[in-house]
């Protein structure tokens, strides 16, 4: 099996642990992850906000640098989302880019979705002690339809106890340029979304998307809220390695 | 019609968010619309079936638009009706001014239409003197406030019941109780007497039935009934796309339409109405049209990314579900059609992204209106390629052209990138505190005022990759085989 990390712009820069995580974590089951490092970005802060040809351009060097890959694994949702949902739209009757784009679609999983469901593993022999709430982003629950993947994941840790976010499958407010763009309106959601967090007396807030989870952390801290954030694989992996 | 939005859509969504009340009491209305949606689609068992099945007749309809036209014209007329085709607001207002100037009418009484809203006919009506009166509930209190609609099911969503006691005590010059009932009996006494008087009736419709010249009716109050039969004319206002073949394929929609509209397995009233009164009747209005208008809908036809929109029903749906909306409420779309549906159809019907091409943005494209859409228009998708139209056109701000343009620079080409990366980072000492920066430049601005942005990592993977891969390697690398 020949697995490559997509790491996302976003982890990549701001939080390279999660990277490492997933690499480790994928390790210890068995799986021998390459990095290809030509990869950048999906393109989604371009196509979202309208300008195709910019997305289209960055796309392309995504799915050049995964051309070798039998899998994609990437620890986001909305990135993976943004490549099965927008990149057959986007070569849509481009006779050299349409096929490489629907061959990279098919190979390519978000992280949860590939333990969970290609690996065939949910137990992965982690433990943690702590109370901890799961928000399910948008676009991994809806553009790729992962729902039970990480809760099931977290149903395994030992120790762990899970408590439900209260209107959990309302948006963070996040939505990319949309949180700068319309800064008021998002701002109002992620303070909604903080509110029922910390409802949970949860320690530990757990997501699937660093997008999400950086408007939701910075939200918290800029309450000063003790809630830490962490994305699912970071809390497998610490809780694997313990 | 050239409408133009008081004030600029940001400016409009500042001022709803700062308004507690409206937003209370919005949030708290679409929750209870939302549960109840829920729960009456979840008991019907095979939501998902009935969904591809509502999806699927609207867009036959759509795709064969000029046939069904072509045959509920000849079946209105057939049964006695009058069929007037507006392809402007104006044209349509004119047509309505026309019979009321006719009949020598000289009050209108109204049963909810949203395509009476679009055309702005009250507006019309007043400057010549008719008096029109709104006989929903929800309508007839906002009228009282001269106010439009902010939801297109509930129109006074963003009022509460203490602002409408007030409301009613005003012009009624007695104190009246702030509790439902005492609300409503009111409102009652006061139209029950209007309805007797009124010359003209003007309702919505819901659907038309092709097969058989009837228009179909969704209502909860009665009060369609009473506009529909009581007044000697009955005017319905439909919009050109809201048609079905037959009955049969009515069967469905009154099983999608209130269960996503209000949570209800059926509403209290199904009108059917089949043109006017026969001799043999014993109600009805002695004379019907139905004016069915375009106003900028033929613009989407044929249009591959959003012809589908004219498969909506009008249930507001969407509305309920997103979360933009219920922080900012109806009026701050500031048109007719309020909540994600507004945001696509508004710049589409006004054919003017000059001034409706912000709407797209008031999005976080988190999807949710989509997946609850009871015929699968693909809404989030549509505001995308909205906003990918208003780029196409030139119309984004320079800065935002420039800044895609470098982005490209950088995220096509990994070497520049890496550099990038790089130099952002050099930037973030003078900002950052903690690993947080608190207060950012430009911008940063909007982010900051609400939250904290974390400052790039002191290595980014792609940095640490050569020691993890080389470490991950070794002889200790794992149980990997």
């Amino acid at each position: 099996m020949n697995v490559s990390l997509f790491i996302t712009c976003l982890a990549d820069t701001f939080y390279p642990n999660v990277g490492e995580s997933t690499v480790r974590l994928l390790d210890r089951l068995g799986v021998r992850a390459d990095f290809p490092e030509g990869q950048t970005c999906c393109g989604q802060p371009a196509f979202n906000s309208g300008y195709r040809d910019e997305a289209r351009d960055v796309a392309k060097t995504l799915i050049e640098s995964f051309e070798k890959s039998e899998y994609v694994v990437g620890p986001s949702g909305s990135c993976i989302g943004m490549i099965h949902h927008y990149y057959p739209l986007l070569f849509e009757g481009d006779s050299r880019w349409e096929e490489r784009a629907k061959k990279f679609v098919s190979k390519s999983f978000e992280l949860s979705q590939f333990i969970v469901n290609v690996l065939g593993k949910q137990d992965l022999g982690a433990r943690m002690n702590a109370k901890v709430t799961y928000h399910p982003s948008c676009h991994a629950m809806r553009l790729m339809g992962i729902k039970h993947e990480p809760l099931a994941l977290l149903q395994n840790v030992q120790g762990l106890e899970l408590v439900d976010l209260p209107f959990a499958e309302d948006c963070c407010g996040f939505g990319g340029t949309f949180a700068v763009k319309m800064h008021e309106v998002s701002g109002a959601m992620v303070a909604e979304k903080a509110e029922h967090v910390k409802e949970t007396n949860a320690e530990i807030l757990v997501g699937t998307d660093m997008g999400c989870l950086m408007n939701i952390g910075g939200r918290l801290r800029y309450e000063g809220a003790p809630v830490r954030v962490m994305h699912v694989a970071e809390l497998l992996w610490e809780g694997v390695k313990s | 019609m050239s409408v133009k939005p008081a004030m600029p859509l940001k400016e409009r969504m500042k001022h709803a968010i700062a308004d507690e009340t409206l937003i209370e009491a919005v949030k708290k209305t679409t929750d209870r619309l939302e549960g109840g949606k829920l729960a009456s689609s979840e008991a019907l068992g095979n939501w998902q079936e009935w969904r591809e099945q509502g999806s699927r007749i609207r867009s036959h309809v759509v795709q064969h638009l000029d046939y069904y036209l072509g045959q509920l014209i000849q079946n209105v007329k057939k049964r006695g009706g009058h069929v007037h085709i507006a392809d402007t607001a104006e044209h349509a207002v004119q047509i309505f001014l026309d019979i009321t100037k006719q009949k020598n009418a000289k009050s209108v009484l109204k049963s909810k239409s949203m395509v009476s809203e679009e055309v702005h006919l009250n507006k019309a009506l007043e400057e010549i003197g008719v008096k029109v009166l709104e006989s929903d509930l929800g309508e007839y209190i906002i009228q009282l406030f001269g106010e439009a609609p902010s939801h297109i099911i509930i129109p006074a969503i963003h009022k509460n019941r203490y602002q409408i006691a007030d409301k009613f005590s005003a012009i009624s010059g007695e104190q009246i109780s702030e509790d439902t009932p005492t609300l409503t009996a009111f409102a009652r006494r006061k139209l029950r007497q209007e309805f007797l008087e009124a010359d003209i009736g003007v309702s919505g419709c819901n659907f038309a039935i092709a097969e058989s010249g009837s228009i179909v009716m969704f209502t909860n109050e009665g009060n369609g009934r009473m506009v529909t039969t009581l007044p000697p004319v009955h005017v319905a206002f439909m919009g050109m796309e809201r048609l079905l073949p037959s009955f049969e394929d009515l069967e469905t929609f009154v099983n999608l339409l209130p269960r996503s509209a209000t949570g209800q397995k059926i509403t209290s009233y199904v009108s059917v109405i089949n043109g006017p009164r026969k001799e043999e009747d014993l109600d009805g209005a002695q004379e019907f049209h139905l004016i069915i208008v375009d106003n900028g809908r033929s613009n989407i036809l044929g249009d591959d990314e959003f012809q589908e929109v004219l498969n909506c029903i009008r249930c507001g749906a969407c509305l309920n579900v997103c979360p933009v909306y219920r922080h900012i409420g109806g009026h701050a779309y500031g048109d007719v059609y309020p909540g994600p549906i507004g945001a696509v159809i508004t710049p589409l019907l006004r054919d003017d992204m000059k001034v409706w091409g912000d709407l797209p943005y008031a999005s976080s494209l988190c999807g949710a209106c989509t997946d609850a859409c009871p015929v699968k228009i693909p809404l989030h998708d549509m505001l995308v390629h909205l906003r990918a139209r208003k780029v196409k056109l030139g119309l984004t701000p320079g800065w935002e052209r420039m800044a895609f343009r470098m982005y490209r620079g950088s995220f096509a080409n990994p070497g520049r990138y890496r550099l990038s990366m790089r130099a952002a980072k050099l930037m973030v000492p003078f900002m950052a505190k903690d690993g947080y920066i608190e207060k950012g430049p430009l911008h940063m601005l909007g982010w900051t005022n609400a939250r904290h942005f974390p400052s790039p990592a002191p290595q980014s993977f792609r940095e640490k990759w050569a020691q993890l891969s080389a470490e991950l390697e070794g002889p200790k690398g794992g149980d990997s085989k």
